[in-house]
């Protein structure tokens, strides 16, 4: 039986965590479908044609869909979701939201945040934000399953040549109306959905020199981070301390400056995707974390750093 | 809030009283009232100790604890006293042990879990145990005489202003408020200040036991084993030795206590520690295992020398507020017991005559004729013995306690921890070898295994008197000792870049409330108040 | 207008819980419980409502076994008016909980039933979207704030990329996250207060709700540790490796 993938996207194009999502269906042994609904998304199911790896790609073109509104997409996804023995959406908070009421609206369990995908019904996840993996089984005849992105990699953009084939729309409902969104833009992202994170720490010195790391930051289009001893020591208001009292991240970098890596810290970033170190103390415990670790006085390297970025 | 009986502490102290006074009311058919406060986020969260007990207490409270299910699971199969040098060790024939080193017919347990019990049967017998409180104030009666305790405030700003989740703490009143906050207890010192309670006793001395909870190897692993050693790492002329005890569940418990009234401000309790770890005889035991706890508490060494005047009006002091362990035998949780159980029959008598707020004489009466009294008095010159040279006084010790029997025809006495420090320029520092994260580790991520939280927004708890002081004098002359002494790493000296500007940083939120700061602090400038209830560590098994 | 909430007894939040040695679950035996951080919040802006005269009865509901009735006697400590418990020591999955939850709005009929939005010990993140279906009730998932009109509720939710706020009509699920409100401290009158307040016992059976769980868990490990990682020797390699190599930048 095939898999189907619901498709997140924003203003035409498809969301970067679909692709991982794509990835993850495609190691479930059936053809790959992705489900584009919304309004006007010809150019979105277009993409996800060219997705390498996607057979098929089924699209519902209306104005009840605009939003993501669950209360619409999910009995969507239920009416289709007989076909496949998979439906798979990216652990985002569109997935999120909508994902759950689907799989109770066709009675079965849902797997949250799968990492990695063992065979057509075992799954690893993150349980106890991250302090240990379960290995889970599901007994269900369609498996539902939202897909953690950093868990896989992104499926290629372009190769692929799926056919796209209309589904029938599933009534209005309108017991939910989106009334307005607003989306972060200012310069730096917040600390907790940003992509890349720069944290100073205690070696930054001063409130004064948190300059310099924020350069770095704003170079990188990076949200800006600190650790306790940074926030304790006044460099920094505490909406910006990283760790186990602090925010909880998980971006794709995280660039620890300054920073010793006390486990207090580590757990507010230990599932970073990649982690970088830049700290003068060789034997700081950040760098047995750290997936490239900069033994250098971080103010001279950081600032080197921003420059050859700059190229 | 009115009861007839305030309990302020939730260790087995607290916990005896709680429930001897409830067993007595019922047996009479009175009604009396028991409010237990405990400032841990439930009852046992604070608890730390070895621990290997002797059931003698629990066996007068509780007779039927095994039937009742009392975590008391490992007996006590084998005891080793073992002295360390750098790299050897000899073993003391069990034969030449004396008494206070048997420990036939004991347990090791956590006084954690047995605490939870004894929770669960307090309120079985229907004591009102409220976890997540801390008696912030001793209340007075316009005669003078205590008439309860004030709960903290909780949601108070950094700033010492109220925030928005504010909530004032409430006063609880007793005819009797029992105070039973173990080593160092706040209120208790205030009411030692407020009624003299100290004037004919020896002024009281502690150590700190720094204890790390493991899960070992099956083959390493020999439940009911109790070791004892002393000798390395500490010199000679500090008092402290190690426990390392083999429970269930292939669970192994090991610390290091360290006599306070150390010299060298350069000695780090927990350095020494984590190094005794990797001494050869050691460090077996821990090889493929895994650390699942830490923490850290004070305790009282000096025994009978040094406890109080238990009662004043109002109220009285149980357990280790009064400082009821036995410093010969490392035990305190079944004198603590007892003395919970003496002060409640004293309680319920006066209270059935209609008396409170008074004395209750009853029950320093009691104790004077109890085992208890005998037991501490028979120890009472180790730990005076133990304060000089550790050879020395082991041979003294030897001889008071096989020669006398206990009874020797003197009584030593003892000196305060805080005035022992020697000047840092006096002293040689010590190179410690760095934390290999296996066997040895750093101060924050053993802080981690505790579970301590606090509200980061609140007054830091660790007051000082005087501002200047930790630069001025602790720093100048001293070296920081807090910096070293601190099992958690609350005390840092923050510089400028450049080196310059020295200044106190106090870490609040790490603390693990062993109380070590108020007492080894060379001016006594640091003052330990209880932060808003329901924080600190979380211990589990400990 | 009643408010249902639903809390759940987990681990103290405080607490690191670490794998059993043999790999069967989580060493949870002997550790401080507490009540789910998301479920306190969810419990304080249902009283919040109730004492801004919004509602007027706070109901907490709880499944699990007896010792839930700690977590029941916490929420009614911070107002909840009275509590039920759906007593089980079965596996309880998210569908399962949904389903009983259901069973029960249909006993009560709240027009909102407020939840966590994931508990910390499964971190699943679903049983207020399932029960939203179960019921047919529009969702407003991770509120910031809700605001309650007439008829109908204003829920701002936090999303990937900000804010966003849906209007659903009453009755709704609406499930809390961190920063729609900061719970209260409860204080000691009103736990003593709360020990006088009505708590009902079902069983699942009771409820007619088939509550067997669907998902097994096979094992549990420790997450792959992270390697200490190569050393780069100056800010040109870092910068080519994580262009090449780590293709994050």
């Amino acid at each position: 039986m095939a898999v189907l993938v619901i498709a997140e996207h924003h203003n035409g194009r498809l969301a970067a965590a679909t692709l991982n999502t794509v990835t993850a269906a495609t190691q479930l042994g059936g053809d790959v479908h992705v489900l584009v609904a919304g309004e006007n998304i010809a150019q979105v199911a277009k993409a996800a044609a060219q997705v390498g790896g996607v057979a098929k790609v089924r699209t519902v073109d209306a104005a009840h869909y605009k939003d993501a509104l669950p209360e619409n997409v999910a009995p969507l996804v239920a009416s289709i979701a007989k076909e496949y023995s998979h439906v798979l959406a990216p652990a985002t908070t569109f997935g999120k939201n909508v994902s759950p009421r689907a799989a109770a609206l066709l009675d079965v369990a849902q797997i949250s945040d799968v990492v990695a995908v063992e065979s057509a019904d075992t799954f690893v996840r993150p349980i106890y934000a991250g302090s240990a993996m379960a290995t889970v089984q599901s007994s269900d005849a369609i498996k539902v399953i939202t897909v953690r992105a950093t868990g896989f990699d992104a499926a290629a953009a372009g190769g692929g040549s799926a056919s796209v084939e209309p589904v029938t729309a599933t009534a209005p409902v309108d017991s939910a109306k989106l009334l307005g969104q607003e989306l972060t833009k200012s310069e730096r992202p917040e600390l907790t959905a940003a992509r890349i994170v720069v944290s100073g720490g205690r070696g930054v010195g001063s409130a004064e020199n948190f300059k310099v790391v924020a350069a770095l930051a704003d170079k990188l289009g990076a949200a800006l981070g600190a650790s306790r001893a940074a926030v304790d020591a006044g460099f920094v208001p505490n909406d910006y301390q990283v760790g186990q009292t602090g925010k909880i991240v998980a971006p794709e970098l995280y660039i620890a400056v300054g920073i010793s890596g006390a486990i207090q810290h580590l757990a507010g970033m230990k599932d970073s995707r990649v982690i970088v170190a830049i700290n003068k103390d060789a034997d700081a415990p950040i760098f047995q974390v750290a997936d490239y670790g900069l033994v250098a006085d971080l103010f001279q390297a950081v600032p080197e750093m921003v420059a050859e970025l700059g190229k | 809030m009115e009861f007839d009986v305030v309990v302020v502490g939730g260790g087995p102290a607290g916990l005896a009283a709680a429930i001897r006074v409830k067993q007595l009311a019922a047996e009479t058919g009175a009604d009396v009232s028991v409010c237990l406060i405990e400032k841990g986020s439930e009852i046992g969260a604070h608890i730390l100790s070895g621990a290997v007990m002797d059931p003698r207490g629990l066996n007068e409270l509780l007779p039927n604890w095994k039937a009742r299910g009392a975590p008391l699971n490992t007996p006590v199969t084998e005891d080793r006293f073992q002295f360390l040098t750098r790299r050897g060790s000899w073993r003391l024939p069990n034969s030449l042990l004396p008494a206070c080193f048997h420990n036939e017919g004991n347990y090791v347990i956590s006084l954690g879990n047995l605490c939870r019990w004894l929770g669960q049967q307090a309120e079985a017998l229907g004591v009102e145990v409220y976890a997540g409180f801390a008696g912030a104030e001793v209340l007075y009666d316009d005669k003078g005489a205590v008439k309860g305790v004030a709960t903290s405030d909780m949601g108070i700003g950094k700033d010492g202003k109220p925030t928005d989740a504010y909530q004032r703490g409430v006063e609880l009143h007793a005819k009797y408020t029992l105070f039973a906050e173990g080593c160092r207890g706040q209120l208790g010192l205030q009411l030692e200040a407020r009624f003299n309670l100290r004037e004919r006793a020896d002024p009281q001395v502690y150590g700190i036991g720094i204890k790390e909870l493991w899960e070992v190897k099956p083959e390493r692993h020999k439940p009911g084993l109790v070791v004892h050693t002393a000798g390395w790492p500490l010199s000679n002329d500090t008092y402290g030795g190690s426990f390392l005890y083999h429970m269930e569940n292939r669970q192994v418990a090991v610390g290091l206590v360290v006599g306070l009234g150390y010299k060298n401000p350069h000695l780090s309790p927990f350095e020494e520690f984590q190094r005794y770890k990797t001494h050869p005889s050691i460090r077996p035991f821990f090889e493929g295992g895994r650390r699942i706890g830490y923490g850290a508490r004070a305790i009282t060494a000096g025994g009978f020398q040094a406890l109080p005047k238990l009662v004043f009006p109002g109220g009285c002091m149980i357990g280790d507020d009064a400082g009821f362990l036995n410093g010969a035998r490392i035990k305190g949780s079944h004198t603590a017991i007892k003395s919970g159980m003496l002060a409640a029959e004293a309680l319920v008598l006066a209270l059935a005559k209609g008396r409170g707020r008074d004395e209750l004489e009853a029950y320093p009466a009691a104790y004077r004729t109890s085992w208890m009294h005998d037991e501490l008095y028979r120890a009472r010159n180790f730990k005076p013995w133990m304060s000089g040279n550790m050879l020395f006084g082991t041979l003294m010790f030897g001889v008071d306690q096989q020669v006398f029997r206990g009874r020797a025809p003197w009584t030593l006495h003892l000196k305060a921890d805080h005035t022992k420090l020697k000047k840092a320029s006096e002293c040689t520092p010590i190179d410690y070898p760095k934390p290999d994260g296996v066997l040895t580790f750093d101060r924050l991520s053993s802080v981690f295994l505790s579970n301590t939280h606090h509200e980061e927004n609140q007054p830091a708890h660790l007051t000082l008197k005087d501002s200047g002081v930790p630069i001025k004098i602790n720093l100048e002359l001293y070296d920081a000792p807090e910096t070293r002494y601190c099992p958690a790493g609350v005390y840092e000296i923050a510089r400028d870049p450049d080196g310059g500007n020295p200044r106190l940083q106090i870490n609040a939120a790490n603390c693990v409330h062993c109380k070590t700061c108020d007492i080894k602090d060379p001016t006594q400038n640091i003052v330990w108040v209880a932060p808003q209830g329901g924080e600190g560590p979380v211990y589990s098994g400990m | 207008m009643k408010i249902l909430v639903a809390v759940k007894r987990v681990v103290d939040s405080n607490i690191k819980v670490r794998v059993k040695a043999d790999g069967s679950g989580m060493e949870t035996a002997n550790l401080k419980m507490a009540m789910n951080p998301f479920d306190e919040i969810a419990v304080e802006e249902a009283v919040r409502l109730k004492e801004a005269g919004s509602a007027t009865e706070v109901v907490a509901v709880s499944m699990g076994p007896g010792a839930c009735q700690e977590t029941l006697r916490s929420a009614m400590a911070m107002g909840a008016d009275r509590s039920i418990l759906v007593q089980t020591d079965a596996d309880l999955q998210p569908l399962a909980v949904a389903k009983l939850l259901a069973a029960i709005v249909k006993k009560e009929v709240p027009r909102v039933v407020f939840l966590g939005k994931q508990a910390i010990d499964d971190d699943s993140n679903q049983t207020g979207q399932m029960l939203a279906a179960l019921i047919d009730w529009p969702q407003g998932t991770f509120a910031s704030k809700v605001k309650l009109a007439d008829g109908n509720v204003e829920v701002t939710r936090e999303i990937d990329g900000g804010l966003e706020t849906v209007s659903l009509q009453l009755p709704a699920v609406i499930t809390a996250d961190l920063r729609l409100n900061t719970p209260r401290y409860v204080t000691l009158p009103n736990i003593m207060k709360a020990k006088k307040k009505p708590m009902e016992t079902l069983r699942p059976e009771d409820l007619g709700v088939d509550i067997a769980p669907r998902l097994k868990t096979l094992k549990v490990t420790d997450p792959p540790s992270r390697k200490a990682g190569a050393k780069v020797a100056d800010v040109k390699e870092l910068v080519a490796k994580l262009r090449s190599e780590a293709k994050v930048i």
